[in-house]
């Protein structure tokens, strides 16, 4: 494990929560005792624009974005955003899709075969339908804790240390929905 | 404690734990969140918004003149405000330690240019610190501090982009409180008439001199052994990436840049056969380096000057190959106008009646996106109104009908009142929009002279658009409701149709505001809707249009009767809150 850094890329749309996922990610790894750094642009997260967060821990952290063909993992919070960061990706990593779509705004339609695109860049690829998931969990916005739990199936934490910095983040209201949030999406991916 | 704190956030933290009294500020991205930050420590700290940075500038050195710890905040353009109080404030020097933060762009991720401000420690000259994390960040704003209060000068400390929005590991310390000096007069010093200011100057040069020698063997700026063949020099944010490029290289990471310690990197130069100095943007240092005749090195012919590095970048740059892998062609998504957006309905009107607009920097700019494509030009804060007079007075008055100015309440506060005045001065013709959402959108939600509320939550007075623009002679002043597009349209036509300069308020709250505000969504007619696409143009991103090229409205991002633009649009009222239609 000296000197190994984990890389992961979260993508996705202004207003789907990207930053409170990167967020817990970060505190998981924190509390871990690890050296971490979380890099965002603010600014544009609101008016439905790209939005990317990169997350990279270990023993010893220097930049504090990843470079392209560097993440272990790439989890992409909507489908087409995926294919616009897909060379972030390291050579054997692995990609975690949202199937859902949303058009950008000045398009009518959604671009086709985006699904084939990304599988062919990267093998290791998982669709999950995490609006599904929401929903079943409790709230369409829960969408963030789904692909978090996702994803967390693929990092060295253990459940009880996602479910400590999920429950310190997330407003009390909502704790129950998005632990369950978490639950169904670390499932899906785990079977 | 150790905790997680962007730059932005140990910038604010370093305030509090280094005896800061007074900080200011004037919002811009990625500068924003330090005064948004050093507002939870206001038991401490007192914090305010300026009306821009020039002020803002001004108020922290005349803290400073009171014999306080001060700093103030900006991003990179701003400076380009602040520098006229900038270039002088460095040789009246301060009493209470000041600091000027300065928050660079490059990528220009929210900036309309990429300038590297360590120019202008060059040119000002006065100290350039640059931490390269969080830590650093907090540690180096208490030497900062230390510098300037030991020299009696201003200190620029320069974040970046990835510095002020990266999350980095931080421990936490205890406030030390710096105990406030005496207020002297000293007009020798202050008042800085030719004659005060010719012996000022010599006493700049000595001081540069004396801070250099200090730099040579301050802490800030240290050598990291590594492979004895390979050496680099870097400093700020592209150190972090020259050492993930270069796992192995010995380093000499520079915290304290100007005045520049030329002999520290001199003797670090003669260790090595090559040096890579890795540089973002401009070879600030490389300059330094090639003029006192040190030659070794590599860095601007190899290191691109064009927007962001990372590690890859320094790695390609230097390797000459590219490792930057294929982009898969994707449809960009651009940000844009949010639904309910009040200046939705002044681009749209101008859109239709075809004028066009010279504007501003806000949220409102988006207004040049299509389909609405109401801007002509965007230049720097507050040169709306110049530039519509100036074409004006190039083309004739007649051309004022079509070409309107249109800035944001905060902009107008910020630099758009000076241009109001000399267009009722010089008799401009020119139509004033300012599109008041009665907020700072763009930045994310501050309050300024136009809002009624402060940095520190207090209520005050509320700047009045038409009384100012009535006291400076513009004679038609008038507030509209952003919301009603008839009004909208009225006001625009008469505005433009008359020979004299008019100020039009259009008055809306930012969508974003007033969540509680918003109702279900609206939803189209399809059988009465025409296809006639007039809901198209005002570009929400809630309406689309389905197989028959009609109308529909996604409930996802309506935000209903609160704005119902689209509803007034519609030539047939085929839009409408569900239970009515
Ligand atoms: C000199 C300078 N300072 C700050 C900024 C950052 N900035 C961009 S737009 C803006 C203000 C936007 O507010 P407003 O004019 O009220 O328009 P809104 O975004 O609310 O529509 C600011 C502060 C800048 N670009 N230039």
């Amino acid at each position: 494990m000296a000197n190994k850094t984990t890389d992961v890329f979260i993508c996705g749309v202004g207003g789907q929560g990207i930053l409170l996922a990167s967020e817990i990610l970060s505190d998981v790894a924190l509390a871990k005792g690890l050296d971490i750094k979380k890099s965002e642009v603010h600014g544009m997260a609101q008016r439905g624009g790209s939005v990317v967060s990169h997350v990279r821990f270990g023993e010893a952290i220097h930049s504090p974005v990843i470079a392209e063909g560097e993440a272990d993992i790439l989890a992409s919070f909507e489908k087409m955003e995926a294919l616009r960061w897909i060379q972030f990706v390291k050579p054997g990593g692995k990609v975690i899709v949202n199937s859902q779509e949303i058009v950008p705004s000045g398009m009518e339609t959604y671009p086709p075969a985006i699904d084939r695109k990304i599988s062919e860049r990267v093998p290791d690829t998982m669709f999950i339908d995490a609006l599904k998931l929401a929903k079943e969990a409790g709230h369409l916005r829960a969408v963030n804790i789904v692909m978090l739990g996702a994803f967390s199936h693929f990092l060295e934490f253990t459940e009880d240390e996602w479910k400590t910095a999920i429950k310190a983040r997330v407003p009390k209201k909502t704790i129950e929905i998005n632990l369950r949030a978490f639950e169904l999406g670390r499932a899906a991916v785990s079977g | 404690m150790r905790v997680l704190l962007s730059g932005n956030e140990a910038v604010a933290r370093g305030c509090y734990e280094h005896g800061v009294k007074v900080a200011t500020a004037y919002p811009g991205t990625p500068s924003t969140e330090i005064l948004e930050n050093v507002v939870k420590y206001k038991d401490d700290v007192y914090s305010q918004w300026s009306p821009n940075e020039k002020v803002a500038f001004e108020v922290a050195m005349g803290a400073s003149f009171g014999g306080v710890r001060t700093l103030v905040a900006m991003k990179h353009v701003g400076l380009n405000v602040a520098a006229d109080p900038l270039m002088t404030s460095t040789s009246v020097g301060g009493d209470g330690g000041f600091v000027i933060v300065t928050a660079d762009d490059p990528g220009m991720h929210s900036s309309q240019n990429e300038q590297d401000n360590r120019y202008y420690a060059k040119f000002a000259k006065i100290p350039l610190v640059e931490p390269s994390d969080s830590q650093e960040v907090l540690d180096f704003l208490g030497t900062a501090y230390e510098i300037s209060e030991q020299f009696g000068t201003p200190v620029l400390f320069r974040l970046t982009t990835r510095l002020s929005h990266a999350k980095t590991p931080v421990e936490l310390g205890e406030r030390t409180e710096v105990a406030q000096k005496e207020y002297v007069k000293d007009t020798s010093s202050r008042v800085v008439i030719p004659a005060h200011a010719r012996r000022l100057h010599v006493k700049v040069e000595k001081r540069l001199e004396a801070i250099r020698e200090y730099a040579e063997t301050s802490p800030l700026n240290r050598v990291i052994e590594g492979d004895p063949k390979v050496g680099v020099i870097s400093s700020g944010i592209s150190y972090q990436y020259a050492r993930d490029a270069l796992p192995e290289a010995t380093f000499l990471k520079l915290g304290l840049s100007y005045p520049f310690p030329v002999e520290l990197a001199r003797k670090f130069c003669e260790r090595f056969e090559t040096v890579y100095v890795v540089e973002e943007n401009e070879p600030f240092i490389e300059e330094f380096l090639r003029y006192a005749g040190i030659t070794n090195i590599i860095g601007r012919e190899k290191i691109p000057a064009c927007g962001e590095l990372n590690q890859r970048i320094v790695r390609d740059s230097i390797s000459g190959e590219d490792t930057a892998g294929e982009k898969t062609p994707v449809p960009p998504r651009p940000p844009v106008l949010c639904p309910g957006c009040p200046h939705r309905s002044t681009f749209y009107t101008l859109n239709r009646l075809k004028i066009g607009s010279t504007s501003d920097i806000g949220c409102y700019t988006l207004g040049v996106m299509p389909p609405l494509e109401g801007i002509d030009t965007c230049i720097c804060m507050g040169a709306s109104i110049g530039n519509s007079l100036g074409m004006e007075k190039a083309i004739g008055k007649e051309f004022a009908k079509k070409m309107v100015a249109v800035i944001g309440d905060s902009t107008f506060v910020h630099s758009g009142m000076t241009g109001l005045a000399d267009v009722a001065y010089n008799k401009g013709a020119t139509t004033v929009i300012v599109v008041d959402n009665s907020i700072t959108a763009m930045t994310g939600h501050q309050d300024h002279a136009g809002t009624g509320t402060t940095l520190m939550g207090e209520s005050t007075t509320k700047l009045d658009y038409i009384k100012l623009a009535e006291s400076v002679g513009v004679k038609d002043a008038r507030r509209v409701n952003a919301f009603d597009m008839e009004a909208v349209k009225t006001a625009i036509k008469e505005a433009t149709d008359n020979d004299e300069a008019t100020l039009l308020v259009m008055e809306g709250p930012c969508a974003l505001q007033v969540r509680g505000q918003w109702g279900p969504a609206l939803v189209v007619d399809s059988e009465n809707c025409t296809a006639c696409g007039l809901c198209l143009r005002l570009g929400c991103p809630a309406i689309s249009k389905d197989e028959d090229g009609k109308a529909t409205i996604n409930p996802l991002f309506c935000v209903g009767e609160f704005c119902s633009m689209c509803a007034q649009v519609c030539p047939v009222d085929c839009i409408a809150v569900p239970d009515k239609s």
